[in-house]
């Protein structure tokens, strides 16, 4: 496929008019805007900001996937999670792993199933009811047979389907979510390109499949390495960095049961404050919320420096960044507390 | 709205971002489906087309600001109809050379004043009076003048300074600490802190934001930007880094390493294809009728792989070396099996070193101050430092090693004692050089990278990060 497919070639002529550069139809539309995503995404309970709001939006009304990127556990799968539950779909998953291809990412033939087929044809036809296949007597017997039988175990029935191809070929609405794409290797990101641009797969024995109603489409990725530009160039970009005071302040109160609004505020400042420090890893959105539940669980209602002192390896998981976080937010007076 | 768009692009392109006409077109499609009245929505969707990595993000936002930055005065206070007055004295403010005229509320208030009302509203979490102030601020204390081709650094510091920053930070420290009930531990007395700052920052920032609004009316965004952007981390200069740069190369490093020990790691598994495992295929073929169908391999024993750095830390690569520094660290961390050197004339091995410490700036200083790396007088002396090296450590360099040599090449017209590398090359994996120099220096004076090159596998220019970055990809 070529770079300059998208555009159809007739970008030319299109003047200052965008509408007409044959962009795939993105179907009827699943939000009514910015506000209605944020309103139902708020719903199912994953708290949106505006931009996230945005780029979800636009990815409904341009039909193109979304590439999530950020640090780990600020609710980059969580996201696409909470799209399907807010938009009613069925949420198909492909993990990618170092070594992920074709057949795992979008379809097998069950050659197995194929080869019974052809032992169980060489059994239920037996010989002298009519000529088996390959029979030097019968020419044009042996062809018609090989014909049939190509073309039934090359059948979807002999085909497995995989995640890019089940989420194509579904007849229901689908979010499809491509988890941790920067672990597969460089030539492998070749295999999303087809069905991200396009919407479809081509089986050779079988022919092209498209897609009924186009999905959405999410891509995590961590950013441990670069991922290619032609794949960057065909997703809108979601840089999805940690939340700011008000808004982790509401998902604390939002997901754990039972907070106070007053120690759902103090664990989001201590989170933030956290954060500005210089740590080998910052508490992820994840992270404070386990922290949040254990101060609940353990009947905390205000945060002081014995509490969090002893309940401080729930955030931080490096000895020298409870060290550091010791010293800075001067818990380390507090020892003898507990 | 197509017109300002492509010119939009040209000034991202102009600072460094590579902007595709696929992307251009998506950004153009993407601003007609979001309310063209929500700048926030109209932000995030040029974003999202436009910008595809995150290191990308400053520039984008910085080009946003200036091209997109309310022209004319009250802009934006007219269209929210947030602050009605503050459109007519705004005017004022905008024409330049007038700063005095600029009435509006209280106009005639000296910075004192300004400032007591900046602590009330900051303390009051009230954006719309922040900015406004600001504005006023701006107007009455930074003595802008028209037409002079700066970026306005100038004026931020010189308005923040007349309305005494310090002083309003403590203020609105002790006013939070008044309502919220003095803090009575070093816990609190912190998130405090980390509060007031957070909101001195948004002051800052609303005053940076006017000054840009400002200057866009004076110059046009054109000419701004061009006084304003700055050159894209992954094209900073190691040699001639910031400090400030330094701390953001560093962050930018740890994942690169990351990616450095992957490309090394998947190298050896695809090395080797390993042995039939012939249990396996057997029991396999069972489910096709006794026909190996699938076969199954033994997963290929894995060599572990080694990496010996040795980098340069004179003087003459002071900048790199701080630089390197953090890339040896950052390895170290990676990498079970890497073992690093430093050399000046003198060479010192300083795995434990890095071990044992954490923190990089501080592995950085104890390098540079415990390992013996000075052996006569303290001026490169790369012969020596490889002969040593060999005569020390050359045993250990096997067929599994590669060998990564970070340095200038910058012998003093001491001999390059190449043969020793030669030698080196000959056991080694592999001999990669990274040279920060530009390649147009290299074999000038002093320079004796042409006497090592031929015994290298590859000898690269190394001045920033994309460049850096390229190296590892082409590894693999």
């Amino acid at each position: 496929m070529s770079d300059a497919a998208p555009l159809g070639g007739r970008f030319e002529t299109t003047g200052g008019l965008v509408e007409d550069l044959g962009f795939v139809d993105p179907g009827p539309a699943r939000f009514r805007g910015v506000a209605d995503v944020v309103a139902r995404l708020a719903e199912v309970g994953y708290l949106a900001d505006e931009a996230i709001g945005t780029v979800v939006h636009l990815a409904d009304r341009l039909a193109k996937p979304v590439l999530v990127e950020g640090p780990a556990g600020t609710g980059k799968t969580e996201l696409a999670k909470s799209v399907a539950r807010a938009t009613g779909s069925r949420l198909v998953r492909l993990q990618c792993y170092e070594g992920l291809d074709e057949t795992k990412a979008l379809y097998e033939w069950n050659y197995r199933k194929q080869l019974l087929r052809i032992q169980a044809q060489a059994v239920l036809a037996p010989e002298g009811t009519e000529p088996a296949a390959g029979d030097p007597r019968d020419p044009e017997g042996t062809e018609r047979r090989w014909h049939d039988l190509e073309s039934d175990i090359f059948s979807e029935e002999f085909l497995l389907a995989r995640p890019l191809l089940e989420a194509i070929a579904s007849p229901e609405p689908v979010v499809l979510l491509v988890d941790e794409v920067d672990r597969i290797e460089l030539e492998t990101e070749a295999l999303l390109l087809e069905v991200l641009s396009e919407h479809q797969v081509t089986i050779p024995e079988l022919g092209t499949i498209r897609a009924t109603r186009i999905p959405l489409v999410f891509l995590t990725s961590n950013g441990t390495r670069e991922l290619s530009e032609a794949l960057k160039r065909r997703c809108l970009f979601l840089h999805l960095d940690y939340p700011s005071l008000e808004r982790e302040r509401a998902i604390v109160a939002a997901r754990v049961p039972g907070i106070g609004e007053e120690l759902a505020d103090q664990v989001a400042r201590v989170v933030r404050s956290l954060r500005g420090l210089d740590l080998k890893k910052h508490p992820s959105v994840s992270e404070t919320l386990d922290w949040a539940r254990t101060l609940v669980l353990l009947g905390i209602e205000q945060v002081d420096p014995a509490s969090t002192r002893a309940t401080l390896n729930v955030l931080l998981k490096y000895r020298s960044d409870l060290e550091k976080a010791m010293k800075e937010l001067d818990l380390a007076a507090a020892g003898g507390d507990d | 709205m197509l017109d300002v768009l492509t010119g939009f692009l040209e000034e991202l392109r102009a600072a460094g971002v590579p902007v595709s006409l696929a992307e251009a077109t998506d950004a153009a499609r993407a601003v007609q489906v979001v309310p063209a009245a929500d700048r926030a929505a109209f932000h995030q969707a040029l974003a999202a087309t436009l910008v595809k990595s995150p290191s990308h993000l400053p520039a984008f936002e910085t080009a946003f600001a200036v091209y997109f930055a309310p022209r004319g005065a009250g802009v934006l206070g007219e269209d929210e109809g947030s602050e009605p007055e503050a459109a007519s004295p705004n005017r004022g403010a905008a024409s330049m050379g007038a700063p005095g005229d600029g009435g509006g509320p209280g106009a005639a208030q000296r910075p004192e004043d300004l400032a007591a009302a900046l602590v009330r509203a900051l303390l009051a979490g009230d954006q719309a009076a922040v900015a406004e102030l600001a504005r006023q601020a701006v107007a009455r204390l930074s003595g802008m003048e028209p037409g002079r081709p700066v970026g306005g650094t100038y004026y931020l510091y010189r308005t923040l300074r007349q309305l005494d920053l310090a002083s309003i930070e403590a203020q609105l420290l002790e006013a939070l600490a008044g309502q919220a009930g003095q803090p009575t531990d070093g816990l609190r007395r912190r998130l405090l802190e980390d509060e007031v700052a957070e909101r001195i920052e948004a002051l800052r920032r609303a005053v940076q934001d006017e000054i840009r609004r400002l200057l866009v009316a004076d110059r046009g965004a054109q000419a701004l930007h061009r006084s304003v952007r700055q050159p894209l981390l992954e094209q900073v200069d190691f040699m001639h880094a910031s400090a400030e740069e330094l701390r953001a190369l560093h962050r930018a490093i740890a994942p690169l390493s990351r990616r450095l020990a992957v490309r090394l790691a998947r190298r050896r598994r695809q090395g080797r294809e390993g042995r039939l495992d012939v249990r396996a295929t057997l029991r396999a073929s069972l489910s096709s009728g006794g026909v190996p169908v699938a076969l199954h391999w033994r997963p290929p024993r894995p060599a572990k792989p080694e990496l010996m750095v040795v980098a340069d830390v004179s003087g003459s690569v002071a900048s790199f070396a701080r630089f390197t520094l953090l890339l040896l660290h950052a390895l170290a961390s990676q990498f079970s099996r890497v073992r690093s050197f430093v050399f000046i004339d003198g060479i010192d091995e300083v795995t434990d070193l890095l071990d044992r410490t954490e923190d990089p700036a501080e592995a950085a200083r104890r390098v540079t101050t415990e390992a013996d790396v000075v052996w006569l007088d303290g001026h490169s002396d790369y012969g020596h430092a490889l002969t040593v090296f060999q005569e020390r450590w050359g045993a250990e360099v096997s067929a599994r090693t590669s060998l990564l040599i970070l340095g200038d090449a910058r012998s003093n017209y001491h001999t390059p004692e190449a043969e020793v590398l030669a030698d080196l090359a000959a056991r080694a994996r592999h001999v990669y050089w990274l040279n920060p120099e530009p390649r147009a220096y290299w074999g000038t004076g002093d320079s004796v990278v042409g006497a090592y090159a031929p015994y290298c596998d590859q000898v690269v220019e190394v001045r920033n990060l994309a460049q850096l970055e390229r190296f590892v990809a082409d590894l693999a």
